[in-house]
């Protein structure tokens, strides 16, 4: 589904990608660790279309088109789904009204009806419980007055509702407590499926523990420097990333 | 932050979607302005003398007056002996009675604008009093609403028929000597519109007009004066659209408001004059003079408007709470791009006891625009428990732009209870990166972030004005909205 080949980036003329190299299939899900500053969220945003993100060579192929070529919103109509990070509060803009335009946007790029809003509301109702939000924060503004458990759920329930082809997680574990982690892995394991590929970038493992990985890669550097099973994460959680970072420490860390 | 600016500044540059000028025979008084001008406008309107007599008084006190200085806009000065102060579309010496005896051109100019008259009639229960030039030329549902004896007619209809009504109430709001460009629409004003509402009534639809400026040159004075008795409600609704032009035309319009005892007047305005090209040529300069009396107790005064158009907008639509327990409110929308200036804001004036007044300002900065927020809020000394809530809210799109906001605030009485806030923000590429990564195009995320920012104001528009302005505001952003 995905291929990454050589993948090189740059911010601002910083070189932070240095060849990124990646095989991500239908149905697979791919952890991808790291210290800080590593490049990972950088992956990210460079899949997703950011600007200012400069691509700088190799290249990206996705559903054997090339991902690099399309435009950020033509991605996400392709069934590119990125949940932020940070997501951002759009006031005045309600959350409902959003999914909504979301969706449609989506659905006529697939050349499909749009929903009306009475079959859209059955639809995200039916969604909502996935990730145990509210109903009530449908009605208010995107992300206003959100916990920072309710935006990690909403990104998710805008996943759930978006049905990407290929889902990237942004440190979606990161600021949540137990509670909220737990209804957010498992509304991301209720998406789990043959069609569907995740990747989720993480700097923790914890979040593993509630969904399983397929592959962990350990990003270092602006390159994978390791790539392995769960037991990689394990190991991590154990070590500390300094044994790969710097192999030749890499004996007594 | 570049690159977001960059692309804001690509979506923004759109044509204006309503420039176009209709070949109609006008019939118009040679250009410049005396004493003979008002006399000629005056007979061709076949008024009654005391309108003569008010509009010479009015013009001339005007001659004593200088053009006002305060504004944070600027122009080149206006020559007054240049303009036409009069001209009507020639459909018939008596003008139409039904819209079959209206100029099929003129239709036709109202359908490119998406508003067809017929389809209106049919359709949203509006009556509309359309204004085209200078004269009204088609009234619908005049009878319906003279049944609750409500009269709804242009302006110069008032004047013939309802003369008492017009001498109590003219200029008792905004008198002539009130401000420059007020003196001269009490001098040479052309038309309007005229709705009474009597004792009890509730008007049963909203009230519309769609004004509209065509031939070249011409300077549009319009007057428009709501009565509200006891207990009567009626809510008003004012759209313009303006065709390309090459010369700055100057309108300067008075709107006039009463509310008696428990009355309820709500007026809201959709104003998409032709703003320019990029350079600011050719826009409409919109001097308006808007005013609402509370003379009762309870009475109540909304004024909602967007504002999109005009290369400058000047225009403060105020409440004098006059009686005890009135409410003002002021709902705003203002919107500049390319080279557009605006200063509008309003004025809240609080005489009697418990009056409230209410204030939300969205200001809009866009390319080059210039957004102004100029608001007084007085409490004077016997506005016991006087209340007053101001919101300032100004949004920049790019980094050539600026907001201004200029509130003034005196407060005589110190049971008074004023409070204002206001904020500054950017679109940043967050918001719109967000909305992009969910598959929407660049410019409806624009448009969905503008139009959230406008909420508090759009939610007071009547519904079929609502999705009006939105609209609106996404051709005045992008050329369209998803």
């Amino acid at each position: 589904m995905l291929s990454i080949r050589n993948l090189q980036a740059s911010v601002n003329d910083e070189p932070i990608l240095k060849g990124i190299d990646l095989e991500v299939n239908a149905g697979e899900v791919h952890a991808i660790m790291g210290p800080n500053g590593s490049g990972k969220s950088t992956l990210a945003n460079v899949l997703a279309g950011r600007e200012n993100y400069t691509v700088t060579g190799g290249e990206v192929i996705y559903q054997g088109k090339d991902l690099l070529a399309l435009a950020p919103e033509d991605r996400a109509r392709e069934g590119v789904f990125l949940a932020f990070q940070y997501p951002v509060e759009i006031p005045g803009v309600s959350n409902i009204y959003l999914l909504k335009a979301a969706l449609n946007a989506i659905r006529k790029h697939r050349g499909e009806p749009e929903l009306d809003a009475i079959d859209f509301l059955e639809l995200v109702k039916g969604k909502i419980a996935l990730v145990e939000m509210r109903e009530e924060l449908l009605y208010r503004s995107v992300n206003e007055g959100f916990s920072g458990g309710e935006k990690k759920r909403n990104e998710i329930l805008q996943m759930a509702v978006l049905e990407p082809r290929l889902a990237i997680l942004d440190e979606t574990d990161s600021g949540l407590d137990i509670d909220a982690l737990q209804a957010v892995a498992s509304g991301v394991n209720a998406l789990r499926s043959q069609e569907r590929a995740i990747i989720l970038v993480t700097h923790y493992q914890r979040l593993l523990n509630y969904i399983e990985p397929d592959h962990v890669h350990v990003l270092a550097e602006g390159r994978i420097m390791k790539s392995g099973d769960k037991g990689l994460a394990h190991e991590l959680e154990r070590q500390g990333y300094g044994w790969i970072t710097q192999p030749a420490a890499g004996t007594s860390p | 932050m570049a690159t977001a600016d960059q692309k804001i500044d690509a979506l923004i540059k759109r044509d204006y979607q309503a420039g176009f000028v209709t070949e109609l025979e006008a019939d118009a008084v040679p250009a410049g302005l005396d004493e003979g001008t008002i006399r000629v406008i005056s007979a061709k309107k076949n008024e009654p003398a005391f309108m003569l007599a008010w509009r010479l008084r009015a013009y001339r006190h005007w001659l004593t007056m200088t053009t006002p200085q305060w504004a944070h806009v600027h122009y080149p000065p206006i020559d007054y002996q240049d303009i036409v102060y009069y001209s009507a579309p020639k459909s018939g010496k008596d003008g139409p009675t039904s819209l079959d005896e209206v100029d099929p051109k003129l239709l036709e100019t109202y359908e490119k604008l998406g508003i067809p008259l017929k389809e209106q009639e049919m359709l949203a229960g509006v009556a509309v009093d359309a204004v085209f030039d200078s004269v009204s030329v088609a009234t619908t549902f005049k009878e319906k609403l003279g049944e609750l004896g409500i009269v709804f007619c242009s302006f110069s209809e008032a004047v013939r028929e309802h003369p008492a009504l017009v001498e109590q109430y003219l200029g008792s709001v905004v008198p002539h000597t009130d401000n420059f460009y007020a003196a001269l629409n009490s001098a040479v004003f052309s038309d309007g519109s005229f709705v009474y509402v009597p004792k009890g009534v509730r008007c049963p639809m909203e009230l519309s007009t769609y004004f509209r400026i065509n031939a070249s040159n011409t300077g549009q004075f319009e007057r428009t004066l709501i009565i509200a008795e006891e207990g009567a409600y009626v809510s008003y609704l004012e759209g313009c659209t303006a065709p390309m032009r090459d010369e700055n035309q100057l309108h300067a319009a008075v709107v006039e408001l009463v509310a008696l005892k428990d009355a309820q007047i709500k007026y809201s305005t959709v104003q998409n004059w032709y703003p320019g090209d990029e350079e600011g040529r050719g826009g409409i300069y919109n001097f308006v003079t808007k005013r609402g009396a509370c003379r009762g107790a309870n009475a109540k005064i909304s004024w909602t408007q967007v504002e999109t158009g005009s290369a400058i907008t000047w225009k403060y639509p105020s409440v004098i709470l006059e009686a005890d327990n009135s409410v003002g409110e002021f709902y705003s929308v203002a919107l500049t791009n390319n080279r557009q200036q605006a200063d509008t804001g309003t004025k809240m004036v609080h005489i009697g006891s418990n009056t409230r007044s209410t204030i939300i300002s969205k200001g809009i900065s866009a390319g080059r625009g210039q957004n102004t927020y100029r608001g007084l809020v007085k409490i004077l000394k016997g506005a016991e428990n006087a209340r007053n809530y101001t919101q300032c809210d100004s949004l920049l799109m790019g980094d050539q732009c600026g907001a201004h906001t200029f509130p003034y605030i005196e407060v005589k009485n110190p049971t008074a209870k004023v409070e204002h806030e206001a904020t500054t923000s950017k679109i940043s590429e967050d918001q719109l990166f967000y909305l992009i990564q969910r598959g929407l195009s660049a410019e409806d995320a624009v448009s969905m972030i503008v139009n959230g920012f406008c909420k508090a104001v759009f939610k007071e528009l009547p519904m079929e004005f609502a999705v009006e302005a939105q609209k609106l505001l996404g051709i005045s952003l992008e050329g369209a909205v998803g």
